[in-house]
Parts: C-alpha cells; sequence; structure tokens
C-alpha cells in the first residue's frame, strides 16, 4: 500500500528513462537530500561529522569507483588503496604546485591523473582475469605506496613522509579544508561532491558504457563476438574507477584526515572497500552507500560497544575482539544474503507493496 | 645517465667480479623461496579441490604457529604440543566446512573469496585472544649456523626447510596418487557434481582438504615461526605467497615449488644487485612484479591448468 506503482503510467520516453521512476522513490530521494543538506548540519555534532558522516561519505566514494569495476565490469581488484593514495598525493602536489587553483579543480584532476595510473594498472587485465588478475592489482597496491614513500618529490621533500592538506577555500572564503576549516564546511562540501559523482556513475551505468561493462562482466567471449571490444571497455573501466578513487584519496586526504601518510592507504583499505562493495551488493551505486554506511559504523559501534554495557576489558584484548566479532558478521551477512544490502532494500521494496494485505 | 649506468651495468659488472658472492645470494634466494612455497602449497591445495581461493591460509599459517608455541611454552614437550595443535587444525577445517562452506555452497567465487577474508579477521582475532599479541620466541632445535659448500655460505636452517618442504610435496604426491582419498580428492577438483554423482562424499572431502592445508599450514607456521618469532607478521607471508602462486598457477604443486624458487631467487638478486639503483625495500612488490611479467606470456601461470573457453 505504501509503496505502490499502480496508476503511474509513462508517456514519454523521457519518463520512461528517469532514474527514479516511481513517485514514492523520487519523495524519498528528496527527502533524503533536504536531510542530509539540511537537518543533519544543524544537528551533527562535530564528534559524529568527523567520525561517521565524512568518513562514511569518503568511503561512498571508494566504494563506487570500486564497483564500477568489480560489480559492473567484473574485474577483481585489490588495488584500491594504492589508487586512493596516488589521489591523495596528486592533489597534494596539484595544490601546492598551482596555489590559486580551486579545490573543485584540484580534487578533478587528481581523479584524472589516478585515472592514467588506473589504465596503466589495468593493462594486464587484457591478458588474466579472476583471481589472477586480483593478485595482479596487488602490484598496485605495493609498488604504488612504495613509490610515495621513496621518492621525496612526492611529499615535497617532508622528512616524514606526512602530507598536509593546506588550506583552501570556495566561493571566496568559506575554508573547506586545512585546520581552520569548519566541520560543517568540510561535509556539505563534501556531499554536494559525493551527490554528483553518484548521480553521474549512476547515468554512465544506464547508459551505452554501462551496458558493455555489464557485458564483459557476464561473458566477456561472447561479449566481444556481439561487438563489444574488451581494450575499450576494460580500460575505461579501470580509468573511471579509479577516477572515483582518487577523488576519495583526495578527500580522505584533505577532508576526512587533513595529513596523511602513505600507510594511511595499505592493503586494509582495499580489502575495506571490497567489503562494502560485497555487503552493499555488487553492480549496484545505491548498494555502495549501504556498504559504506555498514563498514563506517560497524567499527565505531564496536569500539564504543564494551564501555555501553559497562564490561571492562583490556585494550589490546578489545581490538582482537574487534577483528573476531568483524570477521564473523561478515561470514554471517554473505551466508544470510550473498546478494548484499541492496538486494534486502529490494525485498523491503516488494513487502511494501503488499503490506498491510499480504494478497 | 648515472640511473642508467646504476640499472643496466654496475650490477652485471658485480656480478662478474664475484661469481661465488653470486652463486651464494642465488642459494639463499633460492632456499628462502621453499619458505613462500609452503605457505603457496595450502593455497593450491584448497584451490584443486574446492575452487575457494583460501586467503585465511596466511590467517591459519599464524594460528597454527601461535597454538604450537602456546603449549609448547605451557610446558607441553614439542610432540605432544604437535599432536595438540593437529587436533586443533582438524576442528578448525570441520567447523569451517561446517560453518563457512556448506551455507555458500554455488555461490561465486568473489563471494567465497570474501568468505574466507572473514575467516582470516576472525582467526587473526582468536588466536591472539587467547594466546595474547606479545612476540613468542619458537626454539625446536634448528640449527641458525652457516654452513660452507664448496667455498658457498649456506643456512643450515635454510636447508632443512628445502629438505622439509620436499618430503612434503613428495608426501602429498603420493597420497593424491596413491590413496582413496586422494583419488576422491582429484575428482572433486575435476567436477564437483560427477563426483558427487558417482558417491564422493563432498562434505568430508572438502574437510579432509582444509586438515591438510591447516597441516600444511602447521608445518609452514613452524618453520617460519622458528625463523622470525611467532608474531602477527607471520599473517603477512600469506601475501608473499600470492605472487607465487600466480607465477606458478593457482592449480599446480609442482608450480608452487617452482615458483616459490624463481620468486625468491629473483627477489634476493634484485634487492643485493639492483637496490642501489631504484632504491631499497623493493621486497614488497617485487615479487608482483616479477609474477606481473611471467604472467603477460603464460595468463595461466607457468604450470596452471590450460584455460578453455566457451560461449
Amino acid at each position: 500500500m505504501l509503496y505502490r506503482e499502480a496508476g503511474q503510467f509513462k508517456t514519454s520516453y523521457a519518463a520512461d528513462q528517469q532514474i527514479f521512476p516511481i513517485l514514492q522513490d523520487r519523495i524519498g530521494i528528496g527527502l533524503i537530500a533536504v536531510l542530509a543538506l539540511g537537518v543533519l548540519p544543524l544537528f551533527a555534532t562535530e564528534y559524529m561529522t568527523t567520525t561517521i558522516l565524512i568518513p562514511f561519505l569518503v568511503m561512498s566514494i571508494a566504494a563506487i569507483g570500486l564497483n564500477i569495476l568489480t560489480g559492473y565490469a567484473g574485474q577483481l581488484s585489490l588495488g584500491t588503496g594504492g589508487f586512493m593514495a596516488t589521489g591523495a598525493f596528486a592533489a597534494y602536489k596539484l595544490s601546492t604546485m598551482f596555489p590559486d587553483l580551486n579545490i573543485v579543480f584540484v580534487f578533478l584532476g587528481s581523479g584524472v591523473i589516478t585515472a592514467f595510473v588506473g589504465v596503466m594498472f589495468g593493462i594486464p587485465s587484457l591478458r588474466i582475469k579472476g583471481f589472477y588478475l586480483a593478485v595482479a592489482t596487488l602490484a598496485a597496491q605495493f609498488f604504488l605506496l612504495w613509490l610515495f614513500n621513496k621518492v621525496p618529490w612526492f611529499t615535497n621533500y617532508s622528512s616524514s613522509g606526512v602530507i598536509s592538506a593546506p588550506p583552501r577555500a570556495i566561493f571566496g572564503d568559506i575554508m573547506v579544508t586545512g585546520s581552520s576549516a569548519h566541520y560543517t564546511a568540510k561535509y556539505l562540501f563534501l556531499l554536494v561532491f559525493v551527490g554528483l559523482l553518484a548521480l553521474a556513475a549512476k547515468n554512465l551505468t544506464r547508459c551505452h558504457l554501462g551496458r558493455a561493462w555489464m557485458a564483459i562482466r557476464d561473458m566477456d567471449i561472447a561479449a566481444e563476438i556481439i561487438g563489444i571490444k574488451p581494450l575499450q571497455t576494460k580500460l575505461s573501466a579501470f580509468a573511471i574507477s579509479s577516477f572515483y578513487c582518487g577523488i576519495a584519496g583526495a578527500a580522505w586526504g584533505f577532508i576526512y584526515t587533513g595529513s596523511v601518510e602513505p600507510l594511511a592507504f595499505s592493503i586494509e583499505i582495499s580489502f575495506k572497500v571490497l567489503f562494502m562493495v560485497i555487503i552493499g551488493g555488487l553492480g549496484s551505486i545505491l548498494g555502495s552507500f549501504f556498504g559504506a554506511a555498514f563498514m563506517v559504523l560497524l567499527p565505531v559501534i564496536l569500539t564504543n560497544a564494551p564501555h555501553l554495557l559497562g564490561l571492562n576489558i583490556p585494550v589490546d584484548m578489545i581490538s582482537h575482539l574487534e577483528y573476531m566479532i568483524f570477521g564473523a558478521l561478515i561470514i554471517f551477512f554473505l551466508i544470510v544474503e550473498p546478494h548484499g544490502l541492496a538486494r534486502l532494500w529490494q525485498i523491503g521494496k516488494e513487502k511494501l507493496r503488499l503490506w498491510p494485505f499480504p494478497y | 645517465m648515472d640511473f642508467l649506468y646504476n640499472f643496466f651495468i654496475s650490477p652485471f659488472v658485480q656480478i662478474a667480479d664475484a661469481p661465488l658472492f653470486f652463486v651464494e645470494v642465488l642459494t639463499g634466494g633460492l632456499l628462502s623461496g621453499v619458505m613462500y612455497s609452503l605457505v603457496a602449497l595450502g593455497f593450491v591445495l584448497i584451490f584443486k579441490a574446492s575452487g575457494v581461493f583460501n586467503f585465511a591460509q596466511g590467517a591459519m599459517v599464524l594460528f597454527a604457529a601461535l597454538f604450537f608455541a602456546g603449549f609448547m611454552d605451557k610446558g607441553v614437550p614439542w610432540w605432544g604440543s604437535l599432536i595438540l595443535t593437529i587436533g586443533v587444525m582438524v576442528l578448525l577445517a570441520m567447523a569451517i566446512e561446517r560453518i563457512v562452506l556448506r551455507p555458500l555452497v554455488n555461490q561465486p567465487h568473489i563471494i567465497l573469496f570474501m568468505a574466507t577474508i572473514g575467516v582470516t579477521y576472525f582467526l587473526d582475532g582468536f588466536g591472539q585472544t587467547i594466546w595474547g599479541s606479545s612476540v613468542r620466541v619458537l626454539d625446536i632445535g634448528l640449527p641458525q649456523t652457516p654452513l660452507e659448500i664448496g667455498g658457498v655460505l649456506v643456512n643450515k636452517f635454510d636447508i632443512i626447510a628445502a629438505v622439509v618442504a620436499g618430503s612434503l610435496v613428495a608426501a602429498l604426491a603420493l597420497f593424491f596418487q596413491k590413496t582413496r582419498i586422494g583419488r576422491a580428492l582429484r575428482a572433486v577438483a575435476d567436477d564437483h557434481q560427477a563426483a558427487l554423482s558417482v558417491g564422493i562424499p563432498l562434505k568430508t572431502i572438502w574437510a579432509i582438504v582444509w586438515t591438510v592445508a591447516g597441516l600444511v599450514g602447521l608445518v609452514a607456521g613452524v618453520m617460519w615461526g622458528s625463523k622470525l618469532g611467532v608474531q602477527f607478521s607471520l599473517a603477512m607471508v600469506a601475501l608473499k605467497a600470492l605472487p607465487v602462486l600466480i607465477l606458478g598457477g593457482f592449480t599446480s604443486v609442482p608450480g608452487a615449488i617452482i615458483g616459490g624458487l624463481i620468486i625468491g631467487a629473483g627477489e634476493k638478486i634484485a634487492e643485493v644487485y639492483w637496490a642501489d639503483a631504484i632504491g631499497g625495500g623493493i621486497e614488497d612488490w617485487f615479487a608482483y612484479m616479477l609474477a606481473l611479467m611471467f604472467l603477460l606470456f603464460r595468463p595461466q601461470g607457468l604450470f596452471g591448468d590450460k584455460i578453455i573457453e566457451r560461449v
């Protein structure tokens, strides 16, 4: 009853092609937009913004990026951390080399640079596939981190190897990066970025290119026979995915932590983003958000739970227990719903169509 | 120019100047490659029999080593700890089969891969919750002294590791080729459904395969543990075994050995002779690049099954 599309007829091609074809979806998205843009910044405390909202937004960009590559184009990649590091360091170099460049273009530029790096490491995907490719992408992960660690040019010869985001403003005087930026400004800036990037990703996956990716994913030889060029398709998936990962890395370094070293983008990050994509749902942009929310909230909850329950456990024990619960939960979710949270959402919508009358 | 000289000429000059030292580096590399092979073997076994890319092999190595060292610290003699740890690994294999694999039968490979990463996190946390995260010294009386063979210095420990790896492979080959269970394992590896239809109990086979992989992990854990000490970083040796794996092919036991030798030797030689040209600390990624080079010519690894694709 609540969720009924009966009576909503499409009378034009434009209506048929809408991203949200059902009125209830449009209302829902509008509500979320109002909530995220207008209500949350008013109520969110600094702790909530910096430990939950901003990491959630950063990780959802990365998850969308990996979802394009793994969920849509079917190329398993474990190099996300390396690409994010590339984005962060590219943004740092761009913003220090061209101090007058607007921060928006710094982010986009770092995305483009990461896209080139991604294409370079995507070339082996033309020869190898599956888990062989996954292990091969680890080369990107380790090589890129080593490069940023070893070559002092990337950190502007800083002795500690840590880069700090220079303060930058948008619209003249609103600081969004650096230590003097207000957390609400950071959040809103990032939110607009995420919204636009998600919209772009959704549309990309619905157009010619997205269909080509899915064809390659489902069976690459068959796709090749019907005229889809594997070279362009696979490399474009790597390029666009790395573009997103690069922006995510830049946002991580500039907005989330403010200063960053290559080690922050270790292989743990690659696995975490892969978890987000799989727990959220492979081949679903919405799922990327669910996955990012899940993976950002879970450690926060696990860290705070013993205090809330009044248990007194030594600190190193807690971190080990966290690992255990984390692993067990991942297995649990995979068993309960291997298609991810996006699939659960779909099932929920189906149920709501009939509710409260089961027939 | 300096870089080109350091990269293309000076290493070869050094090799030509001191051939004996080169042989020493090479043997050292080959022998440490054997240690990688030990970890890679566990991966290959599970991939062959169930098509699962078991990322948890590294965690199993750490888990086994933690239990072994833990029992030893409690004052149990080494054979007693060995038996107890074998028991633990059997239980672990049965639990993984029952709790993780059985509900996920027929899921895509990537889901199973993710599940094994979940197992990795769980085992890392579980092992350290029980035994703590301090570094344990594992001393099973293996000599660490160097030995001179024809003017070349070789570590005795590495030779023992090579002998252990060799006998392990021989034992596994015998087990796979000559026993009833081994034949069933090979049948399952070829085709799950066909194996089921001729009456091979898939669940039992999986439990056995994970047990065997656990035991290989135990051997690897004891060897690595007595070399580096039992600590969390032991789980990271799995990352070293991955390039060995793609180089040798996921489905080949000899591939794991040969791959390990190539990676070990290549890594040592590059570290000794080319570190000047490209900077130190290359051991993190060099193995991957080396494996990638091989993969461009043989996409299924050196000894992997030929990939036949049909539409």
